[in-house]
């Protein structure tokens, strides 16, 4: 997902060269209400013994937005879960690390000093990429929300074969894998029908936009999807794409698919409105967030689709509680990484209550117990960001991705966009 | 068709690397200094007139101008406090701290404004669009306004330095400051114009490249400043009308690289000619061996 490289330029430069200076003194004037370097909240104790819950993701810095949803949503499902005192019950806590592998490492320390028995994290792929590593080697339970990057869990083979960095058998995710969202983007526009001709302009100097479009463009091939223009752009220019959006619309592509994110697509979009140029825009989770770009014309992104695997307005009950109660407690409209965090929590507490662990075993045992559940394949799990979700042994999740559409400035489920190409999708058959 | 179109994208592109090069060799021509963070004083203007305009909701022209203000004001303060200490100095001295004036005005501008893009509404919204050839052919009210503005911009430069008297001491001062100290002309005065004029165009610049490409975040100046200063060289570094040729071209041989030859090449083969350029005219296309700064 985008963390990996959110404003990575402007990350390596910032944080490299100016060192950790900026970042703390970023934290200084967030204002989220997880901020700080700890939150220790919802703590049971006095009543049974509950498991203790950790949770790691940026709070602080520039990749602030995607922690504090995941420490708001980990908080939330603990409360929940905590009020209605059945079953395995937690004690929480959530460490800031600003989106800095260094910093993650030194959370995963501090939370291990504290008892951890579960970590929920971390948040974004970089940082989670080098506590796996430890959390591998200490033999403590983690399931990222949001780290999406075949590297977090290992055991994945690179374009050559190769396979680099070993399976990391207790490390499971609740987010899509990169490559998976390319093959479920091809499926998804070739099963519905979308366009017979596609287009696509992706970053180069990026591994999650490489990684989504090589997998893209295997699966269309083997669907006999017709990818008629490819166009790249990379970090350095991604300024002016009329090159790139002329070139798809003179090879006549009616679908164009963009595995970006949303800063370089609201310029593709802006110029493709300017030229009168109207195909099908498809995006990745990296298009979540253009609706909340500051100064976008949402006008611009009509009829925009993309595979998100939570939508917010969606019509499902259970959606709609928990946006309800996440907006009474902090007052902001849940994006996906919550509603994954909360899914997370949930998940590890179905498991825990199936494995008969109890919250007297040691982090190693109860490690040993939920990867036994994770890798069962009759282990299912119905949450906020897919129904009957099952795990793999190789830490993927196996869940249907679902389609959005962008109409009147918001995402509906396509069946309810009345756009020419829509139909009911298979995906969004959980609601 | 196709290579009309892409002309005038090239030429859309050239046009706001010209007038971000007209700050470049401004200064460079004067006071022989790279201020690498002008692409960071663009940033700034584009940040405060998207304030103005886009979230006070008053109207862009007040933007441009509080962004020309108040980026003088900060290039006068760069210049009085980073760089006038130095001017003893050898080059590279000098070099290195405007490299990190560059990114303290990166992660201040991280500091105030966050890291979340920003959608820069163009301040000319709404102008009617010129359309060739039955809607085939657009070209963008940013387009024309952008060339039209760089032209005057570079005229009134041109006569400023060829016909005030401020001009003739910068021009004094480039050619020998000692002999200028001598002459009576303030020198430490006459470069603190230079930037405080440099850095009003950086405004101008900003509000320019945000209308045309709209993202605006703390790192939005740092390429197109790169790429400005290349064009300031590849048209002769110190010369006005170089850096607007310079600027042009660069724009127009990336449009082509990335529709004849492959977007995956495109910076490589700009950088390529510019290369190419220097080995054959080491002091650019309308630089000269010794040239007359501007």
């Amino acid at each position: 997902m985008r963390y990996s490289s959110v404003s990575r330029r402007g990350f390596l430069k910032a944080m490299g060269l100016s060192g950790a200076a900026g970042a703390l003194a970023l934290a200084g004037c967030d204002q989220n209400p997880a901020s700080g370097t700890s939150t220790e909240g919802s703590t049971t104790e006095g009543t049974a013994a509950a498991y203790k819950l950790g949770g790691i993701g940026p709070t602080t810095g520039p990749a602030a937005i995607y922690g504090t949803a995941c420490a708001n949503a980990i908080k939330l499902a603990v409360d929940e879960i905590n009020a209605a005192g059945e079953g395995a019950t937690f004690e929480q806590q959530f460490e800031d690390d600003a989106h800095d592998a260094t910093q993650s490492v030194n959370a995963f320390n501090t939370l291990k000093d504290w008892g951890m028995q579960v970590l929920v994290g971390t948040t974004t792929t970089a940082p989670a990429i080098a506590v796996s590593e430890e959390a591998n080697k200490d033999n403590i339970f983690m399931l990222t929300p949001s780290a999406s990057s075949t590297d977090v869990i290992g055991g994945q083979a690179d374009a050559d074969g190769n396979v680099t960095i070993q399976r990391k058998g207790n490390v499971f995710q609740m987010c899509f894998t990169d490559p998976n969202q390319g093959t479920a983007s091809a499926k998804y526009i070739k099963d519905n029908e979308l366009g017979a001709k596609v287009g696509v302009i992706y970053n180069n100097s990026d591994a999650y936009s490489t990684g989504i479009y090589n997998k893209f463009q295997q699966e269309a091939e083997s669907l006999g999807l017709e990818i008629v223009c490819v166009q790249t752009f990379t970090d350095d220019n991604a300024t002016d794409f009329s090159v790139q959006v002329n070139a798809c619309r003179d090879a006549a592509a009616d679908v164009v698919f963009l595995p970006i994110y949303y800063t370089p697509a609201s310029l593709i979009l802006k110029y493709a409105d300017q030229i009168g140029y109207k195909p099908i825009f498809f995006g990745v989770d990296g298009m979540d967030g253009i609706l909340t770009l500051e100064g976008f014309d949402p006008k611009l992104a009509e009829g925009v689709m993309l595979l998100t695997p939570f939508s917010a307005d969606s019509a499902d009950e259970k959606t709609q509680k928990f946006v309800e109660e996440y907006k009474k407690e902090f007052g902001d409209t849940p994006n996906q990484f919550a509603a994954d965090a909360y899914d997370c929590v949930y998940a590890v507490k179905a498991a825990l209550e199936k494995s008969e662990c109890t919250p007297e075993m040691s982090a190693s045992e109860i490690c040993d117990k939920l990867v036994a559940v994770f890798s069962d394949p009759t282990f299912e799990f119905d949450g906020l960001t897919g129904e009957t979700m099952t795990w793999q042994d190789t830490g993927e999740v196996s869940k249907e991705p679902r389609a959005v559409v962008i109409k009147d400035g918001a995402y509906v489920s396509p069946e309810n966009a009345t756009t020419e190409t829509s139909e009911t999708a298979p995906a969004s058959e959980g609601e | 068709m196709g290579f009309l179109e892409n002309l005038i994208n090239g030429v859309s592109l050239g046009s706001v690397y010209a007038i971000i090069a007209l700050g470049y060799t401004m200064v460079y021509g004067i006071a022989r200094m790279l201020n690498f963070a002008h692409g960071d004083v663009i940033m700034v203007g584009g940040y405060v007139s998207f304030i103005i305009a886009s979230s006070m909701g008053l109207n862009p022209l007040f933007g441009i101008l509080a962004a020309v203000v108040v980026c003088t004001l900060l290039g006068i303060t760069i210049e009085k406090v980073a760089y006038k200490p130095l001017r003893q100095s050898a080059s590279l001295t000098v070099l290195i701290t405007a490299i990190g004036v560059s990114y303290l005005l990166q992660n201040l501008a991280l500091l105030i404004w966050g890291a979340n893009p920003k959608v820069y509404t163009s301040v000319v919204a709404g102008w009617p669009k010129l359309m060739l050839f039955d809607g085939q052919l657009i070209i963008s009210a940013e387009t024309i306004v952008t060339i039209v503005v760089c032209a005057v911009i570079m005229v009134l430069m041109v006569l400023f330095i060829h016909k005030t008297k401020m001009g003739k001491a910068m021009r004094a001062v480039s050619e020998d400051p000692g002999a200028a100290r001598l002459m009576g002309i303030n020198v430490d005065s006459t470069i603190s114009t230079t930037f405080a004029i440099g850095s009003g165009l950086a405004a101008i610049a900003g509000v320019l490249l945000c209308s045309s490409y709209p993202t605006l975040m703390p790192t939005t100046g740092a390429m197109p400043g790169i790429k400005a200063f290349t064009a300031a060289v590849f048209g002769g570094i110190g010369s006005i009308p170089g850096a607007v040729l310079g600027g042009i071209l660069l724009g127009i041989i990336e449009v082509f690289a990335k529709a004849y030859i492959g977007t995956q090449f495109s910076d490589a083969i700009v950088f390529a000619v510019l290369i190419i350029v220097l080995l054959i005219k080491p002091s650019g296309l309308l630089g000269k061996y010794v040239p007359e700064k501007v």
